[in-house]
C-alpha cells in the first residue's frame, strides 16, 4: 500500500463514473479510490455525494463506519496485528506490546518517518498458525517476537534500497 | 517425463512462506535441469504441516511437511523429486495420514487435491454435476432436494436452508437475489476461506443452483476485506465460469440466467450479521435491521433474498449431485450431514476437520488436535467464535450437535474451536468479549452499544476488587439486559463468554482484586 499524491478531482471523478452505475455502488467506489490513492481524500466526499445523489453526511458516515477506510495518507507499510481469541491463545498480547515498543507507536499511529502504521485487526482467518500479522497484503503466520523483528528489518531494507 | 510438484497457495501456506518455497523449487529444478511441473494446489487443511509440498509418484502423492525455502537444495540432493520417503521431512502418502483418512469429507472432497482455479480439475472430480442435474429440475424440486438433505445454515444460526429457499421461491417478485455471506469474522474459523481459496467453483456452482431454485438471476458474494487471497482466486474462478458458460444469460445453453459478483466488505464484524450485511451491500453503514420482515421476503434492495453462509452454499452441489438423502445419511438427531470444524489457537495439529455431527469435543481436540502446541494442559476451549461460551473440562464430552450444545448454554456457531492452555487468564478473556463488542457494535441498539462499554468498566472494577460483590451482581444484570434487549446476536450473545467465565472460572475474574 503506498500513497499516491498524484490525484486530482478529475481522476477521482473518473473512478466514480466507472462504478456509479452499479447497484449499491458506494463501497466499490470507496475501495477503488483507496486502492488507487491510498486513502479517501476529504475532497472526494462531495464528488461521491453528488454522483450518488446522497448527502455529504451520508458519505462521511459510511467512510467513518468501516475500519478499513482511511481519510489520511497511509504509511509506506501498514501493519495489522490480529488481536482475536485464537491469536490470544498463542501470545498475541505480548506480540502487541513488543510491536508497540519496537515501532515506538500505539495502535492507529504512524512512525515519525512514515514507514509503518500500526492497526489492530480482529481475525485474519489464519487461526491454526497463530499469532498472525498482516503487512500490506501479505499475511504472516506463527509470528514470534523474533519473526516480527525480522519482518520489520526486511521491509526497512527494501525501503532503503528503493530510496 | 516431468515430475508434478504441488505447493499450496492458500493464505496459511503463504503465511508460512509457500511462495518462496515454490520459487526455490523452480530455480533449483532449473539449475539441475530436472523437468518439473509446479502446481499451486489448494490446502488439504492440515494446516500445521504447511507449507506441505507434495510430489506425485506411482504410489500416490508423497508429502514433505513444513518445508522452508532454505531446505530445497538439500531436498533435491536427497532425491525428493522421486518421492524419497526416508527423508526426515517426508510424511509419506498424504492421503494415508490418519488426520485426513478419518475425516468424512463431502464439502472438502477436492480441497488440496486440485488447482483451485482449474475448471478442468474441478470437472474431473464431480464438479458441476449438481448444476447439470438442477438444470433438468423445476425450482420446487431443487428446494425439495435441499429440504430432504436436512441442511441447516452453517453460518451459526442453523436455520433449515430448504425452508429459507422455499420462502424466497414462494414470494413473487420480478427480481430476487442470492447473497453469500463470506464475512467470516469469527476468530478460530477459516472454513469459508478454505472453500474460497481451495475450491471456489464449488461455491459458484452452489450459488448458481440456489439461483435456479428460487428464480433469482443475480448473486453477490459479500467477502471480508481481510481475505485478499480469496478475493483474487474467487474473481479468477468467476471469470472462468463465465467463459465456460456456467454463468451468464444462458447457462450451458439452458436459457437460464445467473450473474455473480464479489463485493468487498471493509472491516466490520457486524456485517457478518445478515441484515447489516444487506445494508452494507446497498452501500450504507452496516446497521442491523429489525426482523421481521425476513430478508427472504424483504431483503437486498427490498427484494426477496436468500442469504446463506459459504459452507451452506458449498454443500449444495453434493446434495444435488448425490441426492438429499445421501447427505442426510450423515449426522445425528436434527443435525444432518457433515460439519467442517476448525481447530485453532493453542493446538498442535490445527486445521480443518470435516466430520458427520456426533464426535465429542474431547475426541476432536485429542485425536485430531493432539493437544496443545505448548504441551501444557488444556484449560478452556471457546467454540463458535467470540460470541461462544468458554467451555471447561467438564463439558468436553459434549457431542458436536446443535441441540447438545445449546442444551448446556454453548453454541456450535460456525464450527471454530479455539483451544487455550493453562496460562490463559480467564478474567482477561471475559473483559475482551465486552471490549470486542464495544469496538464492533453497529451502535443501533442501546444494550449492545452502551452495555458493552459499561461491561468493560464493570469487569475492570471487579478485577480491581472495587466493590467486587456489588459489581458482580451488576454484571449479571447487565448480561441479562444485553441478552434480552439487543437487536441481534452481537449484543445478544456477547454475554455468553462472559457468563461462562463467571460460572466456571469465577476465581479468575475475582483473583486480581483479592491479590491486589
Amino acid at each position: 500500500m503506498s500513497s499516491n499524491a498524484e490525484w486530482t478531482m478529475q481522476s477521482i471523478q473518473l473512478i466514480i463514473d466507472k462504478l456509479k452505475h452499479k447497484p449499491g455502488a458506494m463501497l466499490p467506489i470507496l475501495h477503488a479510490i483507496q486502492d488507487e490513492i491510498g486513502f479517501i481524500p476529504d475532497k472526494a466526499v462531495s464528488l461521491i455525494a453528488q454522483s450518488l445523489l446522497q448527502t455529504r453526511a451520508e458519505v462521511h458516515g459510511v467512510i467513518s463506519f468501516y475500519h478499513h477506510f482511511r481519510s489520511t495518507p497511509p504509511a509506506r507499510h501498514s501493519i495489522e496485528i490480529c488481536r482475536a481469541e485464537a491469536c490470544q491463545a498463542m501470545g498475541c498480547r505480548s506480540l502487541e506490546q513488543h510491536a508497540k515498543k519496537t515501532l515506538g507507536i500505539d495502535y492507529h499511529q504512524t512512525t515519525a518517518d512514515r514507514s509503518f502504521s500500526l492497526e489492530a485487526v480482529y481475525c485474519l482467518g489464519n487461526c491454526a498458525t497463530a499469532p498472525s500479522v498482516r503487512i500490506d497484503d501479505a499475511i504472516h503466520g506463527r509470528v514470534s517476537l523474533d519473526k516480527f523483528d525480522a519482518l520489520i528489518a526486511e521491509h526497512q531494507k527494501d525501503m532503503k534500497e528503493a530510496g | 517425463m516431468s515430475r508434478r510438484i504441488y505447493v499450496p497457495c492458500d493464505t496459511t501456506a503463504l503465511s508460512l512462506g509457500a511462495d518462496k518455497v515454490a520459487e526455490a523449487i523452480r530455480l533449483e529444478a532449473e539449475k539441475r535441469d530436472i523437468p518439473v511441473e509446479l502446481i499451486r494446489n489448494g490446502s488439504r487443511g492440515l494446516l500445521w504441516l504447511e507449507p506441505l509440498v507434495e510430489i506425485e509418484t506411482a504410489k500416490g502423492r508423497v508429502g514433505y511437511a513444513a518445508v522452508e525455502p532454505g531446505q530445497i537444495s538439500a531436498l533435491f540432493e536427497a532425491g525428493f523429486v522421486n518421492g524419497n520417503d526416508q527423508h526426515p521431512s517426508c510424511i509419506g502418502l498424504v492421503e494415508a495420514l490418519p488426520y485426513l483418512k478419518k475425516q468424512q469429507r463431502l464439502t472438502f472432497a477436492r480441497a488440496g487435491i486440485t488447482d483451485p482455479v482449474s475448471l478442468k480439475d474441478y470437472e474431473s472430480l464431480d464438479g458441476y454435476q449438481g448444476l447439470k442435474k438442477a438444470l433438468k429440475l423445476e425450482p420446487q424440486q431443487i428446494v425439495d432436494e435441499v429440504k430432504a438433505s436436512g441442511l441447516r445454515g452453517r453460518g451459526g444460526a442453523a436455520f433449515p436452508t430448504g425452508i429459507k429457499w422455499e420462502t424466497v421461491l414462494d414470494t413473487a417478485s420480478e427480481q430476487k437475489y442470492i447473497v453469500c455471506n463470506a464475512d467470516e469474522g469469527d476468530s478460530g474459523t477459516f472454513a469459508d476461506r478454505l472453500v474460497m481459496e481451495c475450491d471456489p467453483f464449488m461455491l459458484i456452482e452452489g450459488m448458481t443452483i440456489a439461483g435456479l431454485a428460487v428464480r433469482a438471476t443475480q448473486g453477490y458474494i459479500y467477502l471480508r476485506s481481510e481475505y485478499p487471497v480469496a478475493h483474487r482466486l474467487l474473481n479468477e474462478a468467476i471469470d472462468k465460469a463465465y467463459q465456460a458458460g456456467y454463468l451468464g444469460a444462458n447457462i450451458l445453453g439452458s436459457g437460464k440466467h445467473f450473474e455473480l459478483e464479489v463485493r468487498l466488505g471493509a472491516g466490520a464484524y457486524i456485517c457478518g450479521e445478515e441484515t447489516a450485511l444487506l445494508d452494507s451491500l446497498e452501500g450504507k453503514r452496516g446497521l442491523v435491521r429489525a426482523k421481521p420482515p425476513l430478508p427472504a421476503i424483504i431483503g437486498l434492495f427490498g427484494k426477496p433474498t436468500v442469504v446463506n453462509n459459504v459452507l451452506s452454499l458449498a454443500a449444495i452441489p453434493y446434495i444435488l449431485d448425490k441426492g438429499g438423502q445421501a447427505y442426510a445419511d450423515y449426522g445425528m438427531g436434527r443435525s444432518r450431514g457433515t460439519l467442517p470444524l476448525q481447530l485453532a489457537g493453542n493446538v498442535r495439529q490445527g486445521g480443518l476437520v470435516e466430520l458427520a455431527f456426533g464426535i465429542t469435543l474431547r475426541e476432536l481436540m485429542q485425536d485430531f488436535g493432539n493437544g496443545t502446541l505448548t504441551g501444557r494442559p488444556l484449560k478452556a476451549v471457546q467454540v463458535g467464535g467470540p460470541l461462544g461460551a468458554y467451555m471447561p473440562a467438564s463439558q468436553w464430552d459434549t457431542p458436536v450437535d446443535y441441540e447438545a450444545f445449546s442444551a448446556i448454554g454453548a453454541v456450535l456457531g460456525h464450527g471454530g474451536v479455539v483451544m487455550f492452555d493453562d496460562t490463559v487468564n480467564m478474567g482477561e478473556q471475559a473483559r475482551f468479549s465486552m471490549e470486542f463488542c464495544k469496538v464492533e457494535s453497529c451502535g443501533k441498539c442501546t444494550p449492545c452499544r452502551i452495555g458493552s462499554t459499561r461491561g468493560v468498566e464493570v469487569i475492570d472494577r471487579i478485577r480491581r476488587g472495587n466493590s467486587a460483590d456489588k459489581n458482580w451482581m451488576l454484571l449479571e444484570d447487565l448480561c441479562e439486559t444485553m441478552i434480552d434487549g439487543s437487536l441481534c446476536a452481537m449484543g445478544g450473545m456477547t454475554p455468553f463468554p462472559v457468563q461462562s467465565v463467571m460460572k466456571y472460572f469465577p476465581d479468575e475474574l475475582k483473583a486480581r482484586g483479592e491479590s491486589a
